[in-house]
């Protein structure tokens, strides 16, 4: 009959118009203060700077020009901008370290609560997750206190005879690796953990049988089970990582900045709101490509294993 | 065979995990212990003292950012977990329609785009609307904080909700009641610890924010994250170290509380 399924279309209809109301708010809310504003940046880094920071009206590429070349104040040619390329490759370089110090021992971490009774696993992870919901500032702070000139390494080394002067580490490249990887870790651990908890020791079992050694089990059997969380916990490290503020600005000093503070700088002392907006949309696009890679390769796991 | 040969032990595992234990309590334990220093100095120790603490008690900086932060952060968790909440039901259990996929993304934005992008844009819009309409309160922040607040009071009560089937609902239906009175009676009561995970998760992610906060505020508008950022560029005293020290007690009380809500859950 036509008119019953004219009643079962209309109650769908109205089923998915309750569930938009239903999560309306949400979508205003995020739109009001988190996406609308992004759009606006996209159209502040096609204007003028102006004076007094904020913006003239007047449409301008000068601020993508400036994000690789600068334009010289005296014959007004333009050449490669080197001081924000070098930020950019800074910032890249320390992000993937980063990441790569984070698998280094996050990965031991993990598979060490992994391979715990189900009972001891708890507070093992409850030990993970208290630093990694322990505020990033208190935890920058933190690692200062260890690595300063009069703080514990230094103090210890001095104390044992093995320096005579403490090592100058802050404001280095060292303290900002070490300091990511430390506030980082835990981003790293809780991913790898997820995916190995589910690791079917029978298959480990199969290898040992097949005359692997320890090393061939954990490259060829091990190894390959992990893979989503090792790419997980990768994407969820090399993206803050990349956009770090608060730690370069703690740790590095003045000289050690990285993309987030160049951004910060240009809407700040530089004045340049154009150029901000335009190094905004550049991180963007950086972790979109590292997004989207990430979804290819989660697509291709889910694909092999079914 | 001296032992059992365990087919789950990797080499080096065990010690390198047990460093990592250490390195990531070492820098937080020091902030506390030097927090009871009675000097002057965070490097030197010079006896047990609580004056630190009392020091940051007077403080009405402190105090006016602590309040300030404690402000925001129930505003924003709690509509923030209203309408994650209201987005969560509207979103699971249900066949795939139009618009389902984009609410996904939607609704996880603030969590894809890095902080700073987030914070310059707010800092543009806000400045605009700060000038249109002169307002220059505590709103934005709150907003803001709102705003990235939803994806993580969002998680765990959409993970609690997808593990409730819709039996119970439609047994309830056929008991004769109504949609309102089968959420109330039914669906609340099961999907209340979820909510209380994500009310709380909102709250530590608000309450911790630096990035954001540091864009969005005018003057005058410290929260405690951004006065400590601030305190930073000068000479630090073990003040800075009690505060740190209160903060870290009440953001460990709080996942503590969280962690055995979630454990409850997965043991039904």
């Amino acid at each position: 009959m036509a008119s019953a399924e004219q009643v079962a279309k209309d109650a769908e209809r109205r089923e998915i118009r309750d569930r938009w109301l239903l999560s309306a708010p949400a979508l205003i809310i995020i739109f009001l203060a988190a996406t609308g504003p992004l759009l606006i940046v996209v159209i502040y880094s096609f204007l003028t700077p102006g004076p007094y920071g904020d913006v003239v009206w007047k449409f301008s590429t000068d601020g993508w020009l400036s994000v690789l070349m600068q334009r010289d104040i005296f014959d007004d040619t333009l050449a490669f901008a080197d001081a924000h390329l070098s930020i950019f490759w800074r910032s890249a370089k320390l992000s993937f370290m980063t990441t790569i110090f984070t698998l280094l021992f996050g990965f031991p971490t993990a598979y060490f609560i992994a391979t715990r009774p189900a009972r001891q696993r708890n507070v093992w992870l409850f030990l993970i997750t208290i630093p990694f919901w322990t505020n990033l500032l208190i935890r920058t702070f933190a690692i200062q206190e260890v690595i300063r000139n009069e703080g514990i390494v230094n103090t210890v080394l001095i104390k044992l005879g093995i320096i005579s002067q403490p090592i100058q580490m802050m404001f280095t490249d060292f303290a900002l690796m070490v300091g990511m990887t430390y506030v980082y870790l835990p981003l790293m651990v809780l991913p790898l953990y997820a995916s190995m908890e589910k690791i079917d020791f029978r298959l480990v079992e199969a290898g040992y049988d097949l005359y692997a050694n320890r090393f061939q089990v954990l490259r060829r059997v091990i190894i390959p089970l992990v893979k989503p969380g090792i790419i997980a916990g990768s994407i969820l490290v090399f993206i803050p990582a990349l956009g770090a503020y608060v730690t370069p600005r703690v740790l590095g000093g003045s000289k050690n900045m990285m993309l987030g503070n160049l951004i910060e700088l240009q809407f700040g002392q530089g004045r340049n709101w154009p150029l901000g907006s335009a190094l905004s949309l550049s991180l963007m696009a950086i972790v979109m490509v590292a997004l989207l890679f990430y979804v290819r390769s989660a697509g291709r796991q889910g694909g092999a294993h079914g | 065979m001296a032992s059992r040969f365990d087919i789950r032990r990797q080499t080096g595992f065990t010690t390198i995990a047990m460093i990592c234990f250490f390195a990531l309590y070492l820098p937080i334990v020091t902030v506390v212990v030097y927090a009871f220093n009675a000097g002057n100095s965070i490097a030197i120790w010079e006896g047990v003292s609580l004056r630190w603490f009392y020091q940051a008690w007077n403080n009405s900086q402190v105090v006016d950012a602590s309040i300030r932060s404690l402000q925001i952060a129930s505003v924003a968790a709690t509509i923030g977990t209203i309408v994650a909440t209201m987005a969560a039901l509207a979103t699971t259990r249900t066949k795939p329609y139009p618009g389902l996929g984009f609410k996904y993304a939607f609704i996880n934005q603030p969590l894809m785009v890095p902080e700073i992008v987030t914070a310059v844009a707010l800092l543009i819009f806000f400045s605009r609307i700060k000038i249109w309409t002169g307002y220059s309160g505590l709103g934005y922040l709150m907003a803001a904080h709102t705003a990235f607040c939803i994806p993580f009071a969002y998680l765990p009560i959409r993970a609690r909700l997808e593990n409730m089937d819709l039996s119970l609902e439609i047994a309830a239906a056929d008991l004769y009641a109504t949609p309102w009175k089968a959420f109330r009676r039914v669906t609340f009561p099961l999907l209340w610890p979820g909510i209380l995970a994500g009310l709380m998760l909102a709250f530590v992610i608000s309450l911790d924010d630096v990035v954001i906060t540091e864009f969005v505020k005018s003057g005058g508008q410290d929260t405690l994250p951004t006065y400590m950022l601030g305190q930073f560029r000068r000479v630090i005293t073990p003040e800075i170290n009690a505060i740190s020290t209160v903060f870290l007690l009440i953001s460990i009380l709080i996942v503590t509380v969280f962690f055995f809500i979630s454990r409850k859950k997965d043991q039904e």
